[in-house]
């Protein structure tokens, strides 16, 4: 093995958490055997789905969660759509990276390439207002998003598979390639996506009576579809084919010999990160009202990057906490400094998080709360990656 | 024939055959178009092989994916454009462009990138966000304006009286003559000098190199600066032919980066035969399809990758 | 559940940030009290230069005024945007629903218009007036009732040019434009009286904005064309410039009208000399010598030095900008002030409006588009050496429909108008 692969052997994974941990402070709690697991809530008589929220829920979940569900009714109108709603849309693109980059171990630029697609499927399929001409198709939004989202899936599982066949290193160069290149083809392509123009009114359906562009209901519906994708994500990853990709990601070789399909898992991983972030695609070209080459260009590819390492690749959650800090830095950097310097702003920040702090925010956080929080029993490790 | 002799005629014949077709209706069509699109091609390709060659140098043996090769590129072209509006001449400007970006090719490597060896992935992160702050720094001190740099005296106007073509540009011409000679250059380089062969032998199997007793901090170095050198050389060449303007950064990475990977990584010729398909490809859909020339592109990069992952001249890891 | 110390300071923490979001930078004023304009350019992106010369052409408007008008002092509230309608719209909601703004210049690009003319139909209590956009579409298709347009669009703009052409001899004339809306309304102001003299228009290059490469564009002029109108901005127009004369083509050349604004006109090179002699149309002409004009140049050299980032002769882009927060502040006087009842009798004052600006008098149309003047220009060396434009003729009341009556008019597009 290269001194390279061993080292890079030795910093993740199994490796990493196997290595002892400090030696605790005299008066400390030491076990050598895990604690027995008691289930506190076994002998009673509640109905089993409510058994199974005590057990998977703490306080700060339904704290969060009803600060989430009252937040648009305190907030104005402002900060809950374009401040909330779009870090939630952004978050979930950048949920798709966090997913295919920290649980699958591949880094894809092009998550806003597919969010992207989604995007333009559902204008060129759906109600837009191109102009007077007649771009757009106009059939009925409940045949338009499915279509979009298996598009862009599809195309997601074909990018992974043009992708996967190399070393790691290169999948980032091939993602990046190829977002470029979806760039260039909706710049300069008119009949099918309307070049530098791209499509505009591109809205949310009217469903129910209601108007869902509207603040509060376009918040709700983010924050819906952000909710499924973040609960889907921390499923899937202890699911068997989750730990079989976690596995393909820590070690392929010991995989394939293991008789585990590495080609398989990794594209099968490509297609639901796709998924991911076709949601959250329609649902940002929503929040625009409008899709255009800019969506797609270089700029956006690598945001969503700076946005997912931001929040830190290692939780689900750090997606969203990226979206956030992203959004807040965008749209108050020009109260603070030039606006036209706010590139300058985000490129610190980021070689900051990459050269200090290189599992984002979360990482900053777990750095904290070890340093100033109770001391932990050492019944509880913390392996570098959560399953 | 044998199987692989076989395989060959038909991939040939399968490439080859469209192309031939296209050629014989384009020179019947109009042959001043066809000839002028295909110096054009030739042209622009030279400009891509010296900045991808760079890029490839640095892929190769470092196993560091540069994002801010782009970057090093801008640096190259403004800080050329500086020195010949200071001095007025021109080959100051490329040795000022040259030097410029290897000195911050080699700050880079040294005092960021060494410290996290064998972390790839890190190391193109960094190099991502290297580039957003580089581009906006020279964002800040040139201002979004169109700087313009003055070909040298002798190269300007055009060559006129040429059979068909009638005229063409002796600027662009010359960039055809600066990818041979800096082609040539970089064989010399690699394969006539101790260097070289210890590049070429990091290409192949870095840990090896370090225990035959290379020292591989320096190696790493010296390639470094000579990839960004070229980035800034590549710079200085382009703000004549393209001019500078925020944004040069994105389209020569993006360049740079199909043409590693269509013609393989860690390999000059492969660099070069990835920098003429590209070229050509892009300027013949410019010419014929202006609307469709990115998809020539992309069914390039995907056939390519599709079929021969590692690129035309790429090795197996 | 468990209540614990990390409990306690994650509430908090949210808390604190739920109370700064929740209650952002409100706040009423009253009557009497500063008035808040919100003022949009690209300050980043392709049109930067342009961006940042329209907003010292705002600047001055307020500046000629002392900072006050309508007997209320004004407050300028800036943002910038990159030519890219969501980017605009972005900060366009921020300076409206975040900042509240009472009044919103902006933006400068034609695409970044037309969105924000459909966000303006959201926010009916702020009154919108453009920048610098100039897209048909804007006012002609679904225009919005609190959009107003005080400067006159792309395909005004090169109204006149159609007949220089003509008289100069020009029969056959290749294209050359960006693909976007812009120069589709420009190329309309040319062709529509151009091929209505009997010209032709035998091939239309429309190329990628920020496209570099023009070789393959100039390998296909074909042989027999008279001329080229070259409609591009910024630095595709230098490229363009540069390459077409190292390729040795040597057809005189029209230019659109930010083809030979002062931002290409000043571009850092020395072969913009090939420029000289290049007819072209726009709102504005540099050596124009009505007294207003002079006065305008002047205010503009005084405030704006050349040393501090102000150019040689205020661009299109600073005209534009300046006239319509001209029209701002006008408006607010004639109201003195008074922005009560949704705005009514602002805009009502606005839609009368008689704006007198530097190049001539404006006024708006029934889809509050701007009817005003266009200057034939040709571009000449003046003294000192720099390049500037000269007033070939003049054309007042000019319209949006450019003469042609309203239900034949089609907004230009890649193929409409066409006379090949």
């Amino acid at each position: 093995m290269s001194a390279a692969y061993w080292r890079r052997a030795m910093n993740t994974g199994l490796a990493a958490a196997a290595r002892p941990l400090p030696l605790p402070k005299a008066g400390a709690v030491t076990a050598s055997t895990p604690a027995p697991v008691i289930d506190p809530y076994e002998a009673s008589d509640a109905p089993r789905w409510l058994k199974f929220l005590w057990r998977h829920l703490a306080a700060r979940h339904v704290f969060v969660f009803a600060l989430l569900l009252i937040y648009p009714f305190v907030a104005t109108p402002f900060f809950t759509f374009q401040i909330a709603a779009q870090s939630l849309a952004l978050g979930l693109i950048a949920l798709s990276l966090t997913f295919l980059g920290g649980y699958g171990g591949m880094v894809s630029l092009a998550q806003m390439t597919i969010a992207g697609i989604a995007g333009y499927a559902v204008s060129i399929l759906g109600v837009s207002g191109a102009s007077g001409q007649a771009m757009s198709l106009a059939w009925p939004w409940w045949v338009v998003v499915p279509f979009a989202l298996v598009i862009a899936t599809t195309v997601a599982a074909l990018i992974g598979w043009l992708s996967v066949r190399t070393e790691g290193i290169y999948t980032i160069m091939i993602t990046l390639a190829i977002g470029v290149a979806f760039y260039y083809l909706v710049l300069q392509n008119y009949s099918v996506f309307n070049g530098f123009q791209g499509f505009q009114k591109v809205y949310p359906p009217t469903v129910l009576g209601i108007d869902w562009r509207s603040p509060v209901p376009f918040y709700f519906l983010v924050l819906f579809w952000s909710l499924a994708g973040y609960l889907f994500v921390k499923w899937l990853v202890r699911t068997p084919f989750g730990i079989a990709l976690q596995g393909v990601r820590d070690n392929p070789r010991r995989m394939a010999a293991l008789g585990f399909n590495v080609t398989a898992h990794r594209v099968a991983a490509y297609a639901v990160a796709g998924l991911i972030a076709a949601v959250g695609g329609i649902l940002f070209t929503w929040y625009n009202g409008l899709i255009s080459p800019n969506s797609v260009g270089t700029g956006w590819l690598i945001n969503i990057l700076v946005i997912a390492v931001l929040g830190g690749m290692r939780h689900p959650i750090g997606a969203f906490l990226g979206g956030i800090v992203f959004v807040l830095l965008q749209t108050f950097a020009i109260d603070v400094i030039d606006r036209e310097r706010f590139n300058l702003v985000i490129g610190v920040v980021f070689l900051a998080i990459v050269l200090f702090s290189p599992d984002g925010l979360l990482g900053l956080w777990a750095k904290l709360r070890s340093r100033f929080g109770p001391r932990q029993a050492l019944v509880s490790p913390t392996p570098r990656r959560q399953a | 024939m044998t199987r692989s002799l076989r395989n060959r005629w038909l991939l040939a014949l399968l490439v080859g055959g469209p192309i031939v077709v296209f050629s014989i209706w384009a020179l019947v069509d109009n042959a001043r178009l066809y000839l002028l699109t295909l110096l054009n091609g030739l042209t622009l390709a030279s400009l891509y092989f010296i900045v991808a060659a760079g890029f490839t140098l640095v892929f190769g043996l470092m196993r560091n994916v540069n994002l801010a090769h782009g970057s090093l590129y801008l640096v190259g072209g403004y800080v050329g454009f500086t020195i010949a509006e200071q001095t007025g001449y021109w080959i100051l400007a490329m040795a000022g462009g040259f030097l410029a970006a290897a000195v911050l090719g080699l700050l880079i490597q040294v005092l960021i990138l060494r410290h996290m060896q064998g972390q790839d992935l890190r190391q193109t992160m960094v190099t991502i966000g290297l580039s957003i702050v580089i581009a906006d720094v020279l964002l800040w001190i040139f201002t979004g304006q169109v700087h313009q740099m003055e070909a040298p005296e002798w190269l300007q106007g055009p060559i006129r009286d040429i059979p068909v073509i009638r005229a063409y540009s002796a600027y662009r011409l010359s960039l055809l003559g600066f990818g041979i000679a800096i082609g040539v250059f970089l064989w010399w380089l690699l394969n006539r000098t101790r260097i070289g062969t210890m590049i070429r032998a990091g290409v192949d199997d870095r840990a090896m190199l370090a225990a035959a007793g290379v020292n591989v901090n320096l190696l790493f170095a010296i390639t470094f600066m000579l990839g960004a050198g070229l980035a800034g050389i590549g710079g200085v060449i382009g703000a004549v032919e393209l001019s500078m303007v925020p944004g040069e950064d994105t389209r020569l990475l993006l360049a740079s980066l199909i043409v590693v990977i269509v013609g393989g990584m860690g390999s000059v010729v492969g660099a070069a035969i990835g920098a003429v398909i590209l070229g050509l490809a892009e300027t013949y859909g410019l010419a014929y399809a202006p609307t469709y020339s990115v998809v020539f592109t992309f069914v390039i990069l995907v056939l390519v990758l599709a079929f021969r992952p590692r690129g035309i001249m790429g090795k197996a890891a | 559940m468990r209540v614990n110390k990390r409990f306690v300071v994650r509430s908090m923490v949210a808390a604190a940030a739920l109370a700064v979001g929740a209650f952002g930078a409100g706040g009423a004023f009253a009557q009497g009290g500063p008035i808040k304009i919100g003022l949009l350019a690209t300050l980043e992106g392709p049109f930067a230069a342009g961006g940042a010369d329209g907003m010292r052409g705002a600047e001055l408007a307020l500046m000629q005024r002392g900072g006050m008008a309508g007997g209320r002092k004004i407050e300028i509230v800036k943002a910038s945007s990159n030519a890219n309608p969501d980017v605009a719209v972005n900060a366009v909601r921020k300076l409206v629903e975040q900042d509240k703004v009472d009044i919103m210049v902006g933006p400068l690009s034609g695409s970044e218009g037309i969105a924000v003319k459909d966000y303006s139909k959201t926010q009916p209590n702020v009154t919108f007036i453009n920048g610098g956009s100039g897209a048909q579409a804007t006012t002609l298709v679904n225009p919005s009732p609190n959009f107003f347009r005080f400067n006159t669009e792309g395909a005004q703009w090169m109204v006149g040019l159609g007949k220089a052409a003509w008289d100069k001899g020009y029969k056959r004339v290749m294209v050359i434009a960006e693909d976007y809306a812009f120069p589709y309304s420009q190329v309309q102001g040319f062709m529509a009286e151009f091929c209505r003299l009997g010209g032709k228009v035998p091939v239309k290059a429309w190329v990628p904005l920020g496209g570099k490469d023009y070789a393959s564009t100039i390998a296909r002029i074909p042989k027999d064309v008279d001329a080229l109108l070259v409609v591009l901005g910024g630095a595709d127009a230098v490229n363009f410039l540069n390459q077409y004369e190292a390729a040795g083509g040597d057809k005189p050349m029209m230019g659109g009208s930010i083809t030979v604004s002062q931002d290409v006109l000043n571009y850092r090179g020395k072969r913009r000399d090939s420029l000289v002699g290049t007819i072209s149309a726009g709102p504005l002409a540099d050596a124009f010598d009505g007294a207003d004009w002079k006065a305008f140049v002047a205010d503009y050299k005084k405030n704006f030095p050349v040393d501090k980032g102000g150019f040689p002769s205020p661009s299109l882009f600073a005209l534009v900008y300046y006239t319509n927060m001209k029209a701002a502040l006008d408006a607010l006087d004639a109201v003195k002030g008074d922005l009560s009842g949704g705005q009514a009798k602002y805009r009502e004052a606005l839609s009368k409006l008689e704006l007198k600006m530097p190049t001539g008098t404006v006024k708006l149309d029934g889809n509050r588009q701007a009817i005003g003047t266009t200057f034939v220009t040709e571009v000449v060396k003046d003294s000192k050496g720099e390049l500037t434009t000269r007033v070939l003729r003049k054309v007042d009341n000019v319209d949006q429909t450019l003469g042609i009556p309203k239900d034949q008019f089609k907004i230009g597009s890649r193929d409409e108008p066409a006379c090949p």
